[in-house]
Parts: C-alpha cells; structure tokens; sequence
C-alpha cells in the first residue's frame, strides 16, 4: 500500500486539510441533502463517493460537525466498509470477484492475470491512470462466473482474452 | 399496424452480463426495419442462466423460448418467424415445459421472470397484492398465526422461526417499531435475494407491508448491497411505483394504515449480513456486533422493537397469507416445511436458481439439473451455504437438504447456495482462503474472530510448508474450537466449518501440498 499524503504540521483550525472549493461544494451540496435522515452517514459517504470518485479526508470535518459526531468517529465509519475510497481512483474501477464460485471456474488465474495486466495489486491504480482494481467478495452472479464490475457495469464468465479486451477499451475511452 | 407482439428479454443483471442488453436493442430495430410491431417487457430471469439472455414470445401457445440469444442472432430469428414461435435452433419451447424449470416448485419466485418487475398492474395479475388484501381483513394476531403455522423458517441462514420473531416483536411495547429487511446477500453462490430485488421486488415489499401489520410497525428498510448495482436501481423504481400506486404511504391499499419504505445502501462489508451489525450499519456506524440479548425484536433499530429478516423470507409471506398456512406448510420435510430456493453456482453445466421443496438432495441438484461440471471434469465437492458453509463431499450428496439433516452431517443449509468444484480444487487452499476471508471481513469486536482467523491463515500455511505438520493440525483443530465456541456470531464460529470439513474430508490434499512442498 502507497502511503503518499504527506503529513506536514497542522493548520491552526485541525488537522484535516482544506478542501479545494469545487469539492467543498459537492460535500456541503450532499451534506445538505442527506443530512435530516436518520442514519445519514452511510448515505452521506456514498453521495460524495459518487460525486467525486472518493472520500477525501477533508470531508471528514464537515461531515462530522453536520451530524454532531466526532471526526474519529466518521473516519471510523469511512476507513470499516471496504467501497468507500480515500485516494481519487483511476478513471475506471474494476472490481474482480475472488469469492468461491468465481474461483470454482478459474478466479484465481484471472486475478494473476489482471495484476500482471494492470501492474498492481489490489487497491492501486495502473501506471496509465486508466484502471483502478479492487478485490470484491460476490457480484451475485456466480452460475456465470468469474464476474467483475467495471464501472458499476456486470460482466460474466471472464476469460483472461476478454479481460484484455475489456481493458483495451475502457483504455480507449 | 397490427395489435404488437410481446416479447420479454430480461433486465437482471446475469442476463445483461450475458448481452440481455444489445439483444433488446437489436429486436426493436430490426422490428422497425421489418415495420412489425413489437412490444418489449424487460422481465427478471426465470433462473436458467444458462439460457440467458432467454427471449420469450408471447404466442397464442403461450410464451415460447428463445436462447441463449446474442444480438447477431436476432436477424435470423426473425427470418425464422421469431414473433410467432417460428422453428430456429435456439427456439426451447414453451419456457414453461423447459425440464429443469418444469420440475421445480415455485411459490416465492412464481412470478420472477414471469412479470415486468416494476408494473403493478401485471404484478396484480399474477396473484400480486391478494396476501396484503387478506392481511388487512385479519387482526394482528391472525396474521402472526398464519406465518407461525406455515412454519417459515428464516431463510437468510440461521433458520429461526419467524412466526416466534414476529409474535415477539409485536409483544414489545414501543412508540415506533421498524420492519428491516437483510438484502445484504454477500455469501458467495447466492443470488436469490438480488433475483426477487430485480425481478419481483413488489413481493419484498408486500411482504413487508404485511409484517408492519402483524407487529405494528409502520417504517421499513431494505438493506441492498453496493455490489448489486442492478438491484439497487430496480428496487428504487419498484419503491417509487408502490407508493404511487398506494401500496406504501399513509393509506395503504386505501385502508387508511400507514406504512413507509426505504432502500439503504451498504459499502462492502461481509459482516452487515449478520443482523446485529446490519442495524449498526443502518443507524450510520460501523458494522460491529452487538451482543444479544437484547434481541433486535425487543431492542433493535434505533433502539426500538425491530423485525429484521432476510429478503427470501419475507418476500414469502404475501404468497402464505393469500394461499393460508396449510398450503405452505404442505411443502418440505421434518421443521423445514415449505421450499427452499437453491442456487446452483461455481463449476456447474446447467446454473441457476432451484426453488424446490426441502428434502431435495445435492446429487439430483448437481447431476440431474445441473447435468454436471462446465468444465466436464469429475465433481469433486460442493460447498453449501456460503463461504461459512462446510465442503460437502460425494459421499454426503444424497443428504437430504434440511436445517436438520445439514446440521447431523456438520454442515449448513445456509441461505442455499451450492458452489460446485470440480477435481482440480485444492481443498487446502479453500481452507486457507475461509481463514483469510474471515480476517478480511471480521468486524474486530470479539478476539477468536479477529485474532484466530489470522492465526489461522498461519498455521495453514505451516501445515503447507510441511512445518510440524501432525502439531500445527492438532492446533488449528484446537483453534477451531475455540473460533466455534468463543466467537459472538456466525462469522467467527462458523469460519471454521469449511475449514474443518476441507481437513476432515480431503486430509490428502493437506498432505499433498506438504510433500511437494518440504521435499
């Protein structure tokens, strides 16, 4: 795992940084939105996942001073479910089902295929920016695997030829 | 022009894995291209997966299968007369005699892939709403009689009987109560609970308006997985269609009883699957366990009297109120009455989901409706029940599939998924991979799970580098006990039923890998 955020002395207002004004929209824009219903932190974090591609951690502060939480709290929440994301993606994220019925019909072979293909493990980002891979436990497609998501978008029985291919065009795009 | 043609090509998300998408395109253009008129039906899967995308005709003949369909074949099926049933290779026949879906019962997915799953009319035509008309003629008693006598029995795995659940429920007095539904299907080989979410979510959400009802409660959740994209924007569709058709609302089916639902989305983790930590998740925290008592029934969302079940369980409630206790419980075996649906996944011909009465077995499942491997290689296991589900061998695939016989033979029925394997499997490595996944997905709260899952990823690997191999067994078989008896939930104490069931049943491949590996 890359650790690249430096951690420089914090700002006199914590230790969160700032978040530049775009985001900072999106967050206050979701914030508002999401915030009267109970239970709101999940929906939250997924409201500005969806929106930004990640989590970044400036969104901690606000996040938490809207819901009357502490910001170990909210990051207590962010960093437990593994879909939310810290760090912006690649511009496309894979997720690769290495769940039993995928691995019953080659998995395991696809997943060293894709980290030789991609030049990461699981979490990172290829080298090109383009893909981001992550590991997923069952799509709910199993009579058809293996399975992955690409975008959000299903694919079944993914051989190694039509993982290349999938990738030669999310590339492209 | 002429009265339209119907034609159904599913929306569920295995069908559009498998081109669902571009073979309703290519229909309606070359329908346009021919000037016939056609109406198309995005329809859930009626479960043949290896059929999909499944194009059926409506006919006078009924409706007449096609598949599997890829968009370069629509041309040719409607030279061959596609929109009158017309003679092609991929023509099946009428859907309803196909042997693997003619053989089945089916009582909670009577309509999955039957209906447009977001048209409440055609819902209605199907038998849809007759529970729920019923249900608020009965008082609140009768209802939670009715599902005690069917003897449903939770179907997310842990099988308690929900008549007792409900009836406990609606004792506790409260100022609100919630009816929450577990649509967090996260075990691997299952894919029930996602097939009614996009292809008969108005069952689920009746089911759930007839429990607000039996104990009270007048707000719902559904708990969808963020794995299941597809789901999540069906069920959303179907919610909207509900309340504006006044199934949900203030003034449900004009009764004037309230009832409101809503879909929330979870973020990836295993362990909000277990019930307790699927409130947590709900109220915003993370997903840890709590410790019961309290039971979610007396204390549970927010604090208040909570029924939680799973989908499957819940989305047969409307169903048992419409046809009565006798009917349901008509079905099955011993105290597992009524059907079960079974998904059929992993290295099999024939996939899909099975709705059968208990009692069925795992050799008629895998050789007579799964005709065997894909790959064409000797069955070598089937792991039953989810990734906490032991590896049944070929010996045991004439048990009857029942809570109790399952539990005879140490295993599980589970939520009812059956992952096949065939003889290439290297069980050692299966065990060591329930051991990994149970660290990866352990919510951290009570010490045999966070600690002995990792511990036991190592003493594995041990046992595979030939270290101490006869000790590290004797150790990982005591740490398995102590995961089993010590843990707070099913994660931690059932973790280990794979692994004992690779150890108990496959001890050569254990041994194999130490051999090539010390030598």
């Amino acid at each position: 795992m890359k650790e690249s955020r430096a951690r420089t002395a914090p700002p006199p207002g914590g230790i969160a940084p700032a978040l530049p004004p775009q985001q900072a929209t999106v967050v206050h824009e979701v914030i508002a939105r999401l915030q009267e219903q109970p239970g709101a932190l999940l929906p939250i974090l997924h409201g500005v996942q969806d929106a930004l591609g990640h989590v970044p951690d400036g969104a901690v502060g606000p996040i938490a001073h809207a819901l009357n939480l502490t910001r170990a709290e909210v990051h207590g929440v962010l960093t437990f479910y593994h879909w939310y994301r810290r760090e912006q993606p690649g511009r496309h994220v894979l997720h690769l089902c290495r769940a039993e019925a995928c691995q019953a019909v080659g998995a395991n072979a696809l997943e060293e295929h894709a980290r030789h293909v991609l030049g990461t493990d699981f979490h990172g980002t290829s080298d090109d920016g383009a893909i981001t891979l992550e590991p997923v436990y069952c799509l709910g497609n199993c009579a058809c695997g293996p399975s992955l998501l690409l975008d959000g978008e299903l694919h079944a029985r993914v051989t190694p030829q039509r993982f290349d291919a999938l990738i030669a065009e999310a590339r492209k795009a | 022009m002429n009265e339209p043609v119907t034609v159904h090509v599913p929306r569920d998300a295995t069908a559009k894995a498998l081109g669902a998408e571009p073979v309703a395109a290519a229909i309606a253009a070359e329908a346009a291209r021919r000037n016939l008129a056609v109406r198309i039906v995005r329809n859930g899967s009626r479960g043949l997966f290896w059929l999909e995308p499944l194009v059926e005709v409506a006919t006078a003949a009924g409706r007449i299968g096609y598949g599997p369909v890829q968009a370069g074949d629509v041309a040719a099926l409607f030279d061959a007369g596609l929109l009158g049933g017309g003679a092609h290779a991929l023509r099946l026949g009428p859907v309803d005699e196909i042997p693997e879906l003619k053989r089945q019962q089916r009582l909670t997915f009577a309509r999955c892939g039957v209906i447009d799953p977001l048209d409440l009319a055609d819902y209605r035509a199907h038998g849809g709403l007759r529970g729920l008309a019923n249900a608020l003629t009965m008082d609140s008693d009768a209802i939670v009689r009715v599902v005690t006598e069917s003897g449903l029995r939770g179907r997310g795995g842990a099988a308690f009987p929900t008549g007792i659940k409900w009836k406990t429920a609606q004792a506790a007095q409260a100022d609100r109560k919630y009816i929450v539904c577990n649509a967090d299907e996260g075990d691997s080989g299952t894919f029930a609970d996602r097939m009614l979410l996009e292809g008969d979510p108005f069952a689920l959400i009746e089911g759930m308006v007839i429990a607000g009802l039996a104990v009270g409660a007048t707000m719902g959740y559904v708990y969808i997985r963020s794995e299941y994209p597809d789901a999540w924007r069906t069920f959303n569709a179907a919610l909207a269609a509900a309340r504006a058709g006044g199934v949900l609302g203030d003034d449900v089916l004009g009764s004037g009883k309230h009832f409101h639902l809503e879909a929330r989305l979870g973020a990836g983790a295993y362990i909000c699957g277990e019930e307790t930590s699927l409130l947590e998740s709900l109220e915003g925290k993370r997903g840890m366990v709590r410790y019961k008592p309290p039971l979610p029934a007396i204390k549970g969302l927010f604090g208040k009297p909570t029924v939680i079940n799973n989908l499957v369980t819940l989305a047969s409630v409307p169903a048992i109120l419409d046809h009565g206790a006798a009917w349901y419980a008509g079905y099955g075996m011993g105290r597992s009455r009524g059907t079960l649906p079974i998904q059929l996944a992993g290295n099999i011909r024939r996939g899909g989901l099975i709705e059968m009465a208990f009692g069925v077995t795992l050799r008629e499942l895998i050789e007579d409706f799964g005709g065997g491997t894909q790959s064409g290689r000797p069955v070598r296991t089937a792991q039953v029940g989810g990734p906490l589900g032991a590896y049944i061998p070929p010996a045991q695939f004439d048990t009857p599939l029942d809570y109790e016989a399952y539990a005879a033979i140490k295993g599980m029925v589970g939520h009812g998924g059956v992952v096949v394997f065939d003889d290439s499997v290297d069980m050692a490595q299966q065990a060591r991979f329930a051991m990994a996944f149970c660290a990866v997905e352990s919510c951290g709260k009570c010490t045999p799970c966070r600690i002995g899952s990792t511990r036991g990823v190592e003493v594995i690997e041990r046992m595979l580098a030939g270290v101490e191999r006869d000790r590290n067994e004797a150790l990982l078989r005591d740490l398995c006990d102590t995961m089993v008896n010590g843990s707070l939930c099913a994660l931690g104490s059932m973790a280990p039923f794979p692994v004992l069931s690779a150890l108990d049943h496959f001890p050569e491949d254990f041994r194999r890998a130490a051999a090539g590996r010390a030598a």
